[in-house]
């Protein structure tokens, strides 16, 4: 019997039970497909945190408070505030720092004539944050330092958020509540790439004055932005900016200091590496979900083999050498799982269409071999016991199976 | 052919014991008989006189406890399962009881299956079972399913597939067991012809009617031949027998016991 008439004949069997085998095609189908999906939206993630890398530039520095390691590590001193960022301003200490953004940031409930959204970062800076993120304004103009300065109750709207509350409608000149106060949209924000998991258009940009006095409340800042004159020269900014928190904060123990530095980079870095984690984690619940589907396989071919135990007996009377049974329904399960595997990767292709958090999936054809790879390897290995079993019935037990 | 100064079967002492110590039962107790090609035979015998056992054996289904079985000169009891899965195919056309088709595949399919089994190219598979279907007489029906088929068709096309290889032998278990009197006269009458052409023919079964057709008797009771002798028959209408089943007669004087 020849490999195109075993898969002939297995193909027939599977047709024969549409609905128990669909149903197990399902079962490798949805776990091929997670695979492959998971792992496209894990190199898309990963893609963007390139792109925003190049993006980004390599030219800014983000100061924030340590996390506090023991209770006796804990630095009140390591609270950042407005006299760091006008130290870290002083040119003489900080030659190659070219701007200073202090910032406050938090989700905040902003609505707009009964429309209401938390915009997931509702930031208060100065103007030079903006050049410092490369965000730009792509309508209306952004706030000023004399509007920093007056505590002007203005707001810059990253385009997310200004979709959601504005829907058609032109935001800018309006009036917008945030918290209790009012804020007037001064600009629009161009869109930008996604970023990881958060949508980096969801955000509004006020004057740090203002969200404090409004919003925030006069607490620690929760960064101080730091850019330098130029990318080659971020390392010189770093060691001034390190050099005047050390004297401003009294740091004597360079082991245990209240803040970190993290060039832009190494964020990204941080963030990539987090994706790549969290793409790990979901590969290993979608490849659990494809050992289910793998079961269901054992399972079903029980059932086939139990139930076409007679007929196993009649092959075995006229013949039929234990190999080949064993290869028939062997087959029969990898066309069952394959099918799967097939579906599986139809839909993982038409579910890449999709955008899945803020992510454009990016289908590596490397994980469609696998996964079809697999998915044979998965109709071979479930599908051995129930063949071996068929294959070993002795002839006249199957005979008389009623 | 060599094997022609052989009988098709001999058996000698034939044995088969199932479970052991207190509940061992004897199915077989000693059973000898030996089947010369082109023999017609019968074996009858009421459940539990171990003729499904006999059947069984001489099909290389199962293995005796103790005793020989030479089938075309050969011991059998030595082959293992490969071994005993080519002399199934080879030598050994079965007819079981009914439902003994694979099911959902067509008629020429299922005939076609030793002959796949036995590694045969498709063309000539297709050509082979297509004429052991003619020889049945369902020549037309080869594209049908199973179930789109009488019980006496369906019964015919599992002669054809036994005979298709050409075996040695054909072993025939309660073929009509299921079959109302026409089909079984179909069957039977397939059956004849089989024989009428040589090839050697065992039938299993306890209906005395369908015993007749055959040309020699035996009879199996507790697991022992008590009868072993040729039929007479009256000469006409030996076809006919399923159908009008007149013959009660000849039989009563063939088995006087």
């Amino acid at each position: 019997m020849t490999t195109i008439e075993a898969i002939r004949l297995a193909i027939r069997a599977v047709v024969a039970n549409k609905l128990r085998s669909g149903l197990t095609v399902l079962g490798i189908l949805i776990g091929v497909a997670a695979v492959i999906l998971l792992v496209a939206v894990g190199n898309g993630s990963a893609k963007a945190v390139q792109q925003n890398i190049e993006q980004l530039g390599s030219d800014t520095l983000t100061i924030s408070t340590a996390t506090a390691r023991g209770a006796g590590a804990r630095v009140q001193s390591g609270a950042l505030t407005m006299d760091l960022v006008d130290a870290l301003t002083n040119r003489e200490a900080t030659p190659d720092v070219k701007s200073v953004s202090p910032v406050v940031t938090g989700a905040q409930g902003v609505s707009f004539e009964g429309t209401a959204h938390t915009v997931s970062q509702f930031i208060g800076t100065t103007p030079s944050y903006l050049e410092a993120v490369n965000d730009t304004v792509a309508r209306g103009a952004s706030f000023t330092d004399d509007d920093v300065r007056s505590h002007h109750r203005v707001v810059v709207l990253g385009a997310g958020a200004a979709a959601r509350l504005f829907r058609d409608a032109d935001p800018i000149g309006k009036q917008v509540t945030v918290g209790v106060a009012r804020f007037t949209v001064v600009g629009l924000l161009g869109q930008k790439g996604g970023l990881t998991f958060a949508d980096p258009n969801d955000v509004a940009i006020a004057p740090i004055t203002a969200a404090q006095e409004a919003v925030s409340g006069y607490g620690p800042l929760n960064q101080i932005l730091v850019q330098a004159v130029a990318a080659d020269r971020v390392g010189a900014a770093r060691s001034q900016a390190q050099a005047v928190l050390n004297e401003k904060l009294h740091v004597t123990n360079a082991a245990n200091q209240p803040f970190q530095i993290l060039s832009q980079s190494q964020l990204l870095t941080a963030r990539s590496d987090t994706a790549r984690t969290f793409t790990v984690f979901l590969g290993a619940v979608a490849a659990l979900s494809l050992l289910v589907g793998g079961i269901g396989i054992t399972n079903i071919m029980m059932v086939t083999v139990t139930e076409r135990t007679r007929e196993i007996g009649i092959r075995k009377a006229l013949g039929a050498p234990k190999r080949t049974l064993l290869t028939q329904f062997l087959t029969e399960a990898t066309v069952l799982s394959l099918i799967g595997g097939l579906l599986g990767v139809v839909a993982a292709i038409v579910g890449s269409q999709f955008t899945i958090l803020g992510i454009h999936p990016e289908i590596l054809p490397s994980s469609i071999a696998l996964a079809l790879g697999v998915s044979v390897a998965i109709g071979l290995f479930f599908g051995s016991y129930p063949a071996s079993r068929a294959a070993g019935l002795r002839p006249i037990d199957a005979l008389r199976y009623e | 052919m060599s094997t022609l100064e052989h009988p098709v079967i001999e058996v000698r002492d034939l044995v088969k014991t199932y479970g052991d110590g207190e509940t061992q039962i004897k199915a077989l107790a000693g059973v000898d008989l030996a089947v010369h090609r082109g023999e017609y035979l019968a074996i009858m015998g009421v459940s539990g006189s171990g003729k499904t056992t006999l059947m069984n054996i001489l099909g290389c289904l199962d293995v005796q406890t103790s005793g020989r079985y030479l089938l075309d000169g050969v011991d059998v009891s030595t082959f293992d399962d490969r071994q005993l899965a080519r002399v199934r195919n080879r030598r050994i056309g079965f007819v079981f009881q009914m439902f003994s088709l694979i099911p959902r595949t067509s008629v020429l399919a299922n005939v076609e299956l030793p002959l796949a089994y036995a590694g045969m190219k498709a063309a000539d598979r297709r050509r082979r079972a297509r004429a052991a279907l003619t020889t049945v007489g369902l020549g037309d029906r080869a594209d049908h399913e199973p179930n789109q088929l009488s019980g006496g068709q369906q019964q015919r096309v599992a002669v054809a597939r036994a005979l298709v290889t050409a075996p040695t032998l054909i072993l025939a278990d309660e073929p009509t067991g299921n079959l109302d009197s026409t089909s079984s006269a179909e069957v039977l009458e397939v059956l004849d012809h089989l024989n009428r052409i040589g090839r050697t023919v065992v039938l299993i079964t306890h209906d005395h009617r369908v015993a007749q057709h055959a040309h020699r008797l035996i009879e199996l009771v507790d697991g022992r031949v008590v009868t072993d002798e040729p039929i007479r028959r009256s000469p006409a209408g030996e076809s006919y027998d399923g159908r009008h089943r007149p013959r009660t007669g000849p039989s009563s004087e063939a088995v006087p016991a």
